[in-house]
């Protein structure tokens, strides 16, 4: 009875928010990147998912190298969906020879919130202070 | 024997506490209402790495167990996506 009703559960599966972090390689155009970008982003809402938000860092110098490669261009996107489209975009992403790196995460609730308060930008003045309180 | 006591009790109270009480270390995210550390806030996560980029201990920074696991989550996701190198010889 007891695994029954789990499978009960497991069957009317609850979204939950993730972030994923991509690091495209350097060598990509403009065009070629917006491409890779929207591919993600088309891949994340035809499976179901709701795409929360999305952001581009731009050219960023990496700390280290990764495949030879000093810089890429990091791309996030925070999105809800079921779990088990997780398994399939990263699959997606290891696949794709453009990607230098990736990171899926699953958020809890205070993730949620202080991703939200940032992209408000009410963040940035009780940063300071804290980081100005780090110093000392 | 008096003298002696005498003598021995500072020598104690010196090995137990050196010099002047130290200022008490607090929990910055207990005492600013932090519940959650960005892992891609890599100014921030420096405060909790030495300069070759290793994690400090709890008994450097203050900070409290439940937090300090999340400092270490955060740093070693900083790391995978490059935000934070896994070696450095002069991070600061």
């Amino acid at each position: 009875m007891a695994t029954k009703t789990k499978s009960n559960k497991t069957e009317s599966v609850v979204a939950k928010d993730y972030e994923s972090v991509i690091i495209f390689t350097p060598v990509l155009s403009d065009e070629q990147l917006k491409d890779a970008v929207a591919k993600y982003r088309k891949l994340i809402t035809e499976n179901g998912g709701e795409m929360v938000h999305e952001e581009n860092w731009g050219l960023t110098k990496l700390a280290y190298p990764i495949q030879k490669k000093s810089t890429g261009f990091y791309t996030l996107y925070e999105f809800r969906s079921t779990p088990d489209f997780i398994s399939k975009i990263e699959l997606a992403f290891r696949r794709d020879e453009r990607i230098l790196r990736f990171l899926t995460v699953s958020l809890d609730r205070h993730a949620v919130i202080f991703n939200q308060r940032k992209r408000n930008g009410e963040f940035n003045q009780p940063k300071k202070d804290l980081k100005q309180e780090g110093v000392k | 024997m008096k003298k002696k006591s005498n003598n021995s009790s500072p020598a104690m109270v010196f090995n137990t506490m050196p010099e002047a009480p130290q200022k008490k270390k607090f929990c910055r995210f207990k005492k600013n209402g932090i519940k959650y550390l960005d892992y891609k806030d890599a100014n921030f996560l420096l405060k909790f790495v030495n300069d070759q980029g290793k994690i400090l201990p709890r008994r450097l920074t203050g900070t409290s167990l439940k937090y300090q696991r999340k400092v270490a989550q955060a740093v070693k996701r900083a790391r995978h996506i490059a935000v934070l190198p896994f070696t450095g010889d002069s991070l600061k």
